[in-house]
């Protein structure tokens, strides 16, 4: 017994393997990636190994994202470009929230509920958006609605999902605890299942906010006349390769920033999403 | 004075039942008395303390309060849970005030009362942390200061010191004796801890198990004495208190030999 001890007193403190002096080069191989893709497409561009039709420069790339952020493309201005396209994301988003979450809940809390909604989120979630979106239009038009409707769709299967497992998984104890405390049911469901689901309802809505943006674009392909999508298959119908690489790299760089903003949202928010 | 009476109860799990855990349980606590439930894992504690809390029905005969039969759970038997069941999304602070928000008691008055719990638990300073910043000792002094600002007639504990170190346990032990004593509820503990529980209740019941019955009932005062000014260490090395814990031991393991 008090051997033990000794041996776990004597021992002098391990250093820390993250303290190990001198930088980790490691971290940097992103970073070269970049730069050498960037330096290769330097090169094939402005050498001559492919053509500038089909591979401008970057610079002027560069350059095409100053004249359609100033002067516009295709009636717009990059930034309403952008707009038009964040703008229905974010509709999108607000619409299957609003629908998607209570639905979830239904199908954790209740059998029938779970047998009336389950068929139908798990045929409309392996479904290519695109695959409706003809059907979507002859129904409503070629309008915003149409888009809106597409883009809620694909958003809405992830966010169910996601809700109903965040529900499922509430701990009975909390439960008792609430009840034993005083709680209604009204305020169960307040107080102890939403913030118990709220870490994974966050999840899903990131998981759909991804799908939801890449749905969006490829429906401004087919139907708009405003939007990153839309900006780039006009570009494309006049070989404005220029404008359809900015394109791609501004919905990229979008793309990038929502996941980033998911994750502040995230700790912001729901901090205790690793101690449920 | 309360009394809650679990009135000839059987239970058992599942439908249609099983065989039943619990088989004709009497047991009857006034809102004065500190009653400790002892007995072997699987003897059927937790189910037991699940019927009083009214988070599980029986399956024959009821628990009643005063003549009320309990339909379910309600704050006038708090509970304490083996793993304590805080609400990681509120402070402990928060955690406190859980039923007094849940009765809409205004902040003031609540910020109030939560301070005075949680400086009776000796959590004054810690009060804004978050439930994972917490050792084990202080997050079920919240679960135990969260019961009771529901100012229950019951309180029921389940292990509530199970998890803690011998030397923590120790000054727990002695804080849950001033706490029955200044709360003025009636307490319901399980414990796997002989010593624990006859230091600290005014009885001691023996369950045992296949299906769970009780096998002893025993009026001790101990923790009485503690209260009155002996040390625990003297208590707990005193001839009587020695005897009545060999003689409990023998009660439990002989349910070993039975089967
Ligand atoms: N939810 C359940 N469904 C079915 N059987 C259960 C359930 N919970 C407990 N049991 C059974 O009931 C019996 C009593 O269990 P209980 O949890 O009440 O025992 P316990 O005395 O609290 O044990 P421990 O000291 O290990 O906590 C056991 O045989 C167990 O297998
Ligand atoms: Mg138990």
């Amino acid at each position: 017994m008090s051997t033990t001890n000794d041996i776990v007193l004597d021992r002098k403190p391990e250093a820390p393997a993250a303290a190990a002096p001198g930088f980790d080069w490691v971290r940097l191989v992103p970073l070269a990636t970049v730069i050498a893709i960037l330096t290769l497409w330097w090169f094939a561009s402005t050498r001559g190994w492919v053509s500038r039709v089909f591979l401008p420069s970057p610079l002027a790339v560069l350059n095409s994202a100053y004249q359609v952020t100033v002067s516009g493309f295709a009636d717009s201005t990059l930034l309403q470009h952008l707009l038009a396209s964040l703008g229905r994301v974010f509709g999108a988003l607000a619409a299957s929230i609003v629908v998607a979450v209570p639905i979830g809940a239904i199908i954790a809390s209740s059998r029938i509920g779970r047998g009336i909604f389950d068929p139908v989120v798990e045929f409309l979630r392996p479904l290519p958006p695109l695959a409706y979106l003809p059907l979507i239009i002859i129904w409503f038009g070629i309008g915003e609605a149409s888009k809106v409707l597409v883009i809620a769709l694909a958003m809405a299967p992830p966010i169910i999902i996601a809700t109903a497992a965040g529900v499922r998984s509430v701990s009975r104890d909390r439960l008792n605890a609430a009840r034993s405390l005083g709680a209604t049911r009204l305020q169960l469901l307040r107080f102890v299942v939403l913030p118990s689901a709220l870490p994974s309802i966050v999840t899903g809505i990131r998981i759909a906010l991804g799908a939801g943006w890449s749905t969006l674009v490829a429906a401004e392909l087919v139907a708009a006349s405003r939007g990153l999508g839309f900006m780039i298959q006009s570009a494309a119908t006049f070989l404005g390769t220029d404008v359809v690489i900015l394109g791609i790299a501004v919905i990229g760089i979008v793309a990038i920033l929502f996941e980033l903003l998911m994750r502040a949202l995230e700790k912001r928010f729901v901090p205790w999403s690793t101690h449920l | 004075m309360y009394k809650l009476h679990i009135d000839k109860v059987t239970f058992a799990y599942g439908s249609p039942p099983s065989a039943p855990v619990l088989a004709d349980i009497d047991l009857s606590i006034g809102s004065d008395e500190f009653v400790a439930v002892v007995g072997r894992s699987g003897s059927g504690k937790t189910s037991l303390l699940s019927l009083a809390a009214g988070f599980l029905k029986p399956t024959a005969g009821r628990v009643h309060i005063d003549g009320r039969t309990v339909e379910g759970p309600s704050a006038e038997r708090a509970v304490v849970f083996q793993d304590d069941a805080l609400f990681p999304w509120l402070t402990a602070r928060q955690n406190v005030g859980f039923a007094l928000k849940l009765r809409g008691v205004p902040k003031p008055e609540r910020d109030r009362r939560v301070n005075e719990l949680l400086a009776h638990v000796d959590l004054a300073a810690s009060g804004d942390k978050a439930i994972w910043e917490l050792s084990g000792g202080m997050r079920q002094r919240v679960g135990i200061a969260r019961a009771l600002a529901a100012d229950p007639e019951f309180l029921l504990m389940d292990e509530p010191l199970g998890a803690l170190d011998a030397l923590t346990r120790e000054r727990m032990q002695e804080f849950l004796l001033h706490l029955w004593q200044d709360s003025g509820a009636g307490v319901l503990l399980i414990t796997h801890g002989i010593e624990e529980a006859l230091f600290l209740a005014t009885r001691v019941v023996v369950l045992a198990p296949d299906p769970g019955r009780v096998v002893a009932d025993i009026a001790v005062d101990f923790g009485r004495r503690f209260l009155r000014g002996d040390t625990s260490r003297a208590i707990k090395s005193d001839p009587a208190f020695v005897a009545t814990r060999e003689r409990l031991r023998d009660l439990i393991e002989l349910q070993d030999f039975e089967v």
